[in-house]
């Protein structure tokens, strides 16, 4: 009974989706277009050629009314074709195949790192107010969204990698060349990107362990004499993640947002430093692409969270 | 030996202006396979007696002094450690709103055996088996599918009977129910009380204590009862006796304000005045603004002296000083 | 007037106060930046290349031989520019629209919020990034481009919020006194559920800092020789091995604009919500 209302909400919301995916691929197409003068040139930017020109129109069928040349292209997207990269060549698909393993790499890296430290540090920030944990808790949720993860990555840059040698200060190891090398370049730009999503989660999870130890039942659970750490890592915990996933999802976009920043700085071949030069470059099909892989994950992610939700929500929402 | 005796107990609050008594001197006792009633209004501290004796207070509350002893050992001497042994194992507490009291997030078959494999190290089959016949003894229907089933799948009166297994999986010998039926339908309410009669009390010889502020929820269930104000305890003994010839003014005033036949038509005598504020209680009988039979000396700190008018009956009145 | 009846009778706290002060601070720094200064920001002095922090340059030189500290006082007045003015360009757009949409609900409930959903898809950088590639680098343009991205945050929140006010009583009862749509909403769904924008439009001001630091940081901001915070940052870090002053001082500039319109921002929910007040 409970299940059959999961699907159906689930069913809504991947319909809701669609509209969502199609509209992000207006705004991706309309980016080159907005731009004044003729796409091909801006396309090929320098190194335009007349020939070169020409297979640029044809290809995208320039000279075609914008609808068409908007099908055309969803067309090309839907069956995998991501166009051509005509500075350099490439099929803009191999180019991101070979990306998107580091920027997944960096993101899940951030990830995990981040909850490391946010998750015991909130709910002993919660379980203590006042203390130790709490303190802390509160300071870093309070720098971690002012400092620049830049910046950030900068200091520790000085300090790890000039100063002491630690960490590479840029590059990239592949895995397949070196576990440890590719481990140490990828050190200091996932704590960089992982410091703002720490304070979000630290406080969010301080707020949400907080919340569910002032329900009753947490009083009828310590009257069944039962260990507080089984109190709290069970039963508080399980309550409390709902709130804490849907930030995690939200906070996705950032860390993908952080990942453009950070690959940037220590020069990591991922997605997000592809868009960024693709940008100084003025190379737009390259942007696009970027951008639709990005706001597919990013879409992905949420309804992965919204799913999830459901899941934990009959047996939570409906107590409530 | 008396199961649970109860000496001077002082609990105390935190507020702005210092510490103050929420109870302030509350003695009782508690035998094996009795039920022994704590009434009283809104706020005069008897749910705080009940957290006081778990030792489950808020933050910002302290025991100030006085002893609980079960058999003999006193609780309020307990380190932390021994407390947590002791809860849900020889006492056991259900609270007064049952849709909040279960784990939302868990089935209602592994919040029972989680406790009886905590205090039991119970292995899972055994601890499974158990659950199934506690939840068949509180007269849960169709317990196999219930075990499997979430607290919100459950009404109120389900949710309290699962409650009550939970506090009796262990064979407490001390159970405190605080204001177990207030949030229940009346036929549900017989039901519950019943249960902790029979259940708890006349198979397993068990204690009760119950906590309410109905004197009907007493007059069915209870052998004794202690009437509580302002967080002292006025007037204790048999039920029957206290109901019939109450001695202190305040527990007459009670009866007298509870609707009956009598009543029917006509106002309904209630009690002028108010309980005073925790931070303001007065040095000698806090009932005496109100009492209409006070005299001087109930002003002074004598009228707090306890007096046994009779044998098993305990008053707090200088009107029936010896 | 005492400071302390000040505090009890705004409610603010002390980490209310000190963002308050901070950003105050920094504001004032800003705006008197040509007058206080050693000067031009961009003076270069070939005899003073790279110096360390102390005498005629209290933060040192960068490799030109500019003054730091001038710099990062210029800096500051573009971030501070870069905040103030993303963060009106949102509200002027997402005010509005959200009211629409959370008073008015149904179809221009759905006109406004489908773009802004699919707005919302893309992680914010990245459509400033793709933007800022598009349109080129000024000032001007930049601003406008961070406020219209973040725009659709304040919609949600604001159509969040109007939804809440616009369907309680007093409004039905305005409505019943013959008070038009418009003046409904703005006389009295706006007071109302401005709060949570508000907090949103602080957070925010952080942020466009953030953002427009990034920008310039990655080459797509604000062009050389403007000083901008985050210019300055990538320009020195290829010295900072040598001369660490030259990241250090305009990170810090950075940190502690956002840190002043954060604890700002965390103490606006207690100016509105009397119940929270602080007892000093």
């Amino acid at each position: 009974m409970c299940r059959g209302r999961a699907v159906r909400d689930l069913t809504h919301r991947l319909l809701l989706l669609l509209p969502t995916l199609f509209g992000a691929s207006v705004v991706v197409f309309m980016l080159l277009r907005l731009v004044p003068g003729d796409p091909a040139q801006v396309i090929m930017g320098l190194r335009a050629t007349p020939e070169g020109l020409a297979a640029i129109h044809r290809d995208l069928g320039l000279d075609l009314p914008l609808w068409q040349q908007y099908f055309t292209w969803l067309g090309h997207l839907l069956r995998g074709d991501l166009g051509q990269d005509y500075r350099s060549n490439v099929a803009v698909t191999t180019l991101l195949s070979q990306r998107l393993p580091v920027t997944l790499q960096l993101t899940f890296m951030a990830l995990v790192l981040s909850l490391v430290v946010a998750l015991p540090l909130g709910v002993q920030a919660a379980v203590r107010p006042g203390g130790v944990a709490d303190r802390v808790a509160g300071v870093v949720g309070l720098l971690g969204i002012s400092i620049p993860d830049f910046w950030l990555g900068i200091m520790l840059i000085l300090a790890l990698s000039l100063g002491l040698g630690l960490f590479p200060s840029s590059g990239y190891v592949a895995l397949s060349d070196s576990v440890a090398g590719n481990l140490r370049s990828f050190a200091i730009p996932s704590i960089t990107l992982a410091a703002g999503l720490a304070a979000v989660m630290v406080r969010v999870t301080r707020a949400a362990v907080a919340e569910v130890l002032s329900r009753d039942f947490v009083r009828f659970l310590r009257a069944k004499g039962l260990p507080e750490g089984q109190i709290i890592y069970r039963h508080v915990l399980r309550n409390a993640s709902v709130p804490i996933i849907t930030v995690l999802g939200l906070q996705f976009g950032y860390l993908l947002g952080g990942a453009v920043i950070v690959e940037q700085v220590f020069s990591l071949p991922g997605v997000g430093s592809l868009i960024v030069n693709a940008a100084l470059e003025r190379n737009y099909p390259v942007v696009q692409a970027g951008m639709l892989v990005v706001a597919l994950m990013f879409i992905l992610v949420n309804l992965g969270t919204d799913i999830l939700y459901a899941v934990l929500n009959p047996r939570i929402g409906a107590a409530q | 030996m008396t199961l649970l005796a109860v000496k001077d107990l002082r609990t105390e609050f935190r507020t702005d202006g210092g510490w103050h008594a929420a109870v302030n001197g509350v003695s009782f006792t508690l035998e094996k396979g009795e039920i022994l009633g704590l009434v009283g209004e809104s706020g005069c501290g008897k749910s705080t007696v009940a957290s006081s004796l778990m030792r489950l207070l808020p933050g910002n509350a302290r025991i100030g002094g006085g002893s609980v002893r079960l058999d003999g050992a006193d609780l309020t001497a307990l380190p932390e450690a021994e407390m947590r042994k002791l809860r849900g194992r020889r006492m056991g507490m259900i609270f007064q709103n049952p849709m909040t009291a279960l784990d939302p997030a868990f089935r209602i078959g592994g919040q029972i055996e989680e406790t009886l494999r905590a205090h039991l190290k119970l292995d899972r089959a055994t601890a499974r088996a158990q659950a199934l016949s506690l939840l068949q003894a509180v007269g849960i229907a169709a317990a196999e599918e219930r075990l499997r089933a979430y607290p919100h799948e459950l009404s109120g009166g389900m949710r309290q009977r699962v409650a009550l297994a939970i506090a009796m999986s262990c064979n407490p010998d001390l159970l405190i129910a605080d204001e177990p039926t207030t949030a229940l339908d009346v036929t549900i309410q017989a039901q519950i009380l019943h249960l902790i009669r029979s259940l708890l009390v006349k198979d397993r010889g068990a204690g009760a204590l119950l906590i309410t502020h109905d004197l009907g929820v007493v007059a069915r269930v209870c052998d004794r009862v202690a009437i509580m104000y302002a967080g002292e305890i006025v007037e204790t003994g048999p039920v029957a006796a206290i109901l019939g010839a109450p001695l202190h003014p305040y527990t007459q005033a009670l009866l007298r304000a509870a609707p009956s036949d009598r009543a029917a038509r006509g106002q309904l005598p209630t009690i002028p005045g108010r309980v005073p504020p925790l931070t303001d209680r007065p040095a000698g009988c806090a009932f005496r603004e109100r009492c209409g039979q006070a005299v001087a000396v109930c002003a002074t700190p004598e009228a707090r002296a306890r007096h046994l008018p009779m044998p098993g009956r305990e008053v707090t009145c200088v009107r029936h000083a010896a | 007037m005492t400071v302390v009846a000040v505090r009890r009778r705004f409610a603010i706290d002390r980490g209310t106060g000190a963002g308050a002060a901070i950003v105050v601070v920094l504001l004032a720094l800003a705006a008197v930046a040509p007058f206080i200064s050693a000067g031009n920001p961009e003076t270069m002095d070939f005899n003073a290349i790279l110096t360390g922090p102390g005498g005629a340059h209290p933060l040192g030189t960068d490799n030109f031989g500019r003054d730091v500290l001038t710099r990062v006082l210029f800096g500051l007045r573009v971030s501070m520019a870069a905040a103030i003015g993303s963060v009106a360009v949102a509200l002027l757009i997402g005010v509005p629209l959200g009211l629409l949409a959370g008073y008015r609900r149904g179809w221009i409930d759905a006109v406004i919020m489908r773009p802004t959903d699919v707005l919302m898809a893309f992680p914010a950088i990245v459509l400033v990034v793709a933007l800022a590639g598009v349109f080129g680098q000024n000032l001007g343009l930049m601003i406008l481009t961070i406020g219209c991205v973040y725009a659709p945050i304040i919609v949600r929140v604001m159509r969040g919020a109007a939804m809440e006010v616009g369907t309680a009583l007093f409004i039905e009862g305005a409505r019943a006194r013959g008070a038009s749509h418009l003046r409904v909403m703005v006389r009295h769904v706006l007071p109302n559920a401005i709060s949570p924008v508000l907090v949103q439009a602080s957070a925010l001001m952080g942020v466009a800092i953030l953002t427009e630091a990034a920008l310039s940081f990655i080459g797509l901001g604000v062009q050389p020789p403007t000083p901008s915070l985050g210019l300055m940052l990538s320009e020195g870090r290829s010295y900072m091995g040598d001369a660490p002053w030259l990241v250090i001082a305009p990170g810090l500039g950075i940190v502690l604009a956002v840190l002043g319109f954060n604890l700002l921002g965390d103490g606006i929910p207690r100016l509105f919500d009397p119940a929270r007040r602080v007892r000093s």
